[in-house]
């Protein structure tokens, strides 16, 4: 299987690039600048569960990720150490994430949208109004980064290292999932859910379960975030924050693995990198979102590899299979 | 009702399925009207009727896709009534869909595994990885096999043509190994060969599969049925054996007199 050993191939490199990292650049900032890619991926990889795999769009996971950070930054202010308050934002994010998942599952696409949006909104209000739980506006400092083994994750390249691992455990999850029984149970529920039902499926149990595990994986990229930050402010519940995840998703190409990556570093670059030369760095990321949109609609992934199967076709001048019938049409004779 | 006093008499088996008194309405619209049927184990039973007789209706209330207003459906002498959807597909009962209904971005294989997948424990596991479960593939394959698409297997479903999705539609049906099987229209938009094909694999199913089947093609369906329902207006109009159907002038007036 030549394809397979390319694939391997291609993971051993980029995990060589990603692991030697901080040696090539050689540059604390460009180094903070991949720790945040990792961070935003891992999110965008758990809303990629639902947007891309369930076909159900969310607009409020901002709220699941600011639901761990804030839980908890609280609890270490509170004089609580690392492990409990870590364990207990991810307690926290799953039984938000059931909650969220009751409500919003009583609908499906844009529907499922808007009750996802709304309650967003609400974690979004309780960090910003309720002063006395999280401060407001002024938000909870996070007092240091654990240390792992007894190795302090304060330097940048040390955490670097601590999120390279969970990003890759993340990936490693997320292809198993993508592989799995579960995941195919998944997608037919996107694609067919009557038929789905008719066949012996739970839907609803199926879509519920996928929640819980988008939502695990939003609450660790909180939590990543928050280590990163050491910081968290009701910014990180607002309904922006939802929709650069939704833009990191779909820009890269939903239901691919590698998609929501390359989207978090696009947003990630052009938030931190061009934004020190361009002043309207928004304005630029619009405009890269709609050539996105326009030119690769199915993603920048996706797309690439549509466009390197065509000029490999093209080079080698061959004629083109017959067109397939794309579309399922009734023909009664 | 003209059910001849003899199908009762010879001390018959209760019905592998039966509904009594079902009744549906869309708004003011009664698509099913007190309709009662009963389907002896292993018989096969033809669904006639004009468009918007409430054919396919009647099979949505069976399979549970759509909520009844009133009535009842028996299962092999177990009330389903109140059962959802999928425990209906667990207890035995599968259908095909007069309108394609399958999975468009799979391959046909994936499509028949996802059938075998429904019934299986193995559906809500995260961690192993579907296309080494042989045992799943396999029966997919074979159940391919049955419907003579096995040579296809990896072909992704929007590369086939219509007659192969036909045929893929009883494929994820029979997998599914079940004990009653809904048949919606199954020779629907075929060439005379694919009917012929489509006949021969119909004629096949064993004795043990009860088959309840809605067709339009009266040359295939009334050598396929040995009792036929003739529904009009969400009623059922005449009930009875193929000759007792055909010749009654209900059924001319209603359906083959055009």
């Amino acid at each position: 299987m030549t394809g397979g050993t390319a694939r391997l191939a291609a993971i051993a490199v980029a995990t060589l690039l990603l692991a030697t990292l901080p040696a090539w650049v050689a540059n604390t900032y460009y180094v903070n600048i991949a720790s945040q890619i990792m961070v935003f991926a891992v999110f965008a990889l758990a809303l990629n569960v639902l947007v891309g795999y369930g076909g159900l769009v969310s607009l409020g996971h901002a709220g699941l990720f600011a639901i761990a950070g804030y839980t908890a930054a609280l609890l270490m202010e509170a004089g609580h150490g690392h492990l409990v308050a870590d364990l207990a934002g991810l307690a926290a994010v799953l039984v938000a994430s059931a909650a969220f998942a009751v409500l919003s599952l009583r609908a499906t696409g844009i529907g499922f949208l808007m009750i996802t949006l709304a309650l967003g909104q609400i974690v979004w209000g309780i960090a910003y109004r309720w002063a006395g739980l999280t401060h407001g506006d002024n938000g909870v400092n996070v007092a240091g980064r654990p240390a792992i083994f007894g190795l302090s994750l304060a330097s940048s390249n040390a955490f670097y290292y601590a999120t390279l691992v969970v990003f890759m455990i993340a990936i490693a999850a997320m292809a198993l999932f993508v592989r799995s029984p579960f995941g195919a149970s998944l997608r037919g529920t996107r694609d067919q859910p009557r038929r789905m039902n008719a066949l012996g499926y739970n839907v609803w149990l199926i879509r519920f379960v996928a929640f819980l595990f988008s939502g695990f994986w939003t609450g660790v990229s909180g939590l990543l975030f928050i280590y990163y930050n050491q910081f968290v402010s009701p910014q990180v519940a607002s309904l922006q924050q939802s929709a650069e995840g939704l833009l990191m998703v779909i820009s890269g190409g939903s239901a691919t693995l590698l998609g929501p990556i390359v989207g978090s570093a696009i947003v990630v670059i052009m938030k931190n990198v061009v934004s020190a030369y361009v002043e309207r760095w928004n304005m630029a990321l619009g405009i890269i979102f709609v050539l996105i949109i326009i030119f690769m609609p199915e993603g920048l992934v996706p797309g690439s590899v549509r466009l390197w199967k065509l000029a490999w076709q093209g080079s080698r001048r061959q004629p083109t299979a017959p067109p397939a019938p794309a579309a399922l049409k009734e023909q009664r004779p | 009702m003209t059910a001849p006093a003899d199908a009762t008499a010879h001390n018959a088996p209760p019905p592998a399925l039966a509904v009594r008194g079902l009744t549906k309405s869309f708004g003011g619209l009664r698509v099913t009207k007190n309709v009662d049927l009963a389907v002896a184990p292993g018989e096969r039973r033809l669904i006639i009727g004009p468009n918007g007789a409430g054919k396919t209706t009647l099979f949505n209330l069976i399979t549970g896709e759509i909520a009844l207003d009133s009535g009842a459906i028996i299962f092999n002498g177990a009330d389903i009534t109140r059962q959802p959807s999928r425990r209906r597909a667990h207890l035995g009962l599968a259908r095909t869909y007069q309108i394609i209904t399958l999975f468009a971005r799979d391959t046909i294989l994936r499509n028949v595994t996802l059938a075998l997948l429904g019934l299986s424990d193995l559906r809500w596991n995260p961690f192993i990885a579907l296309d080494r479960q042989r045992h799943l593939v396999d029966a997919a394959r074979a159940a391919l096999a049955r419907v003579g698409l096995d040579h296809l297997a990896d072909r992704p479903l929007a590369q086939t043509s219509y007659g192969e999705r036909r045929r893929v539609e009883i494929a994820m049906a029979l997998a599914q190994n079940p004990k009653v099987l809904l048949l919606d229209e199954p020779f629907a938009g075929l060439s005379l060969d694919e009917r012929r094909d489509v006949q021969k694999l119909l004629m096949g199913i064993p004795r043990d599969v009860t088959i309840v089947m809605i067709e339009h093609d009266m040359d295939v369906a009334l050598e396929f049925a040995e009792r036929i329902t003739l529904l009009h207006f969400g009623e059922v109009i005449v009930e009875g054996s193929r000759a007792e159907v055909v010749a009654d002038p209900r059924t001319r007036e209603v359906y083959l007199g055009h």
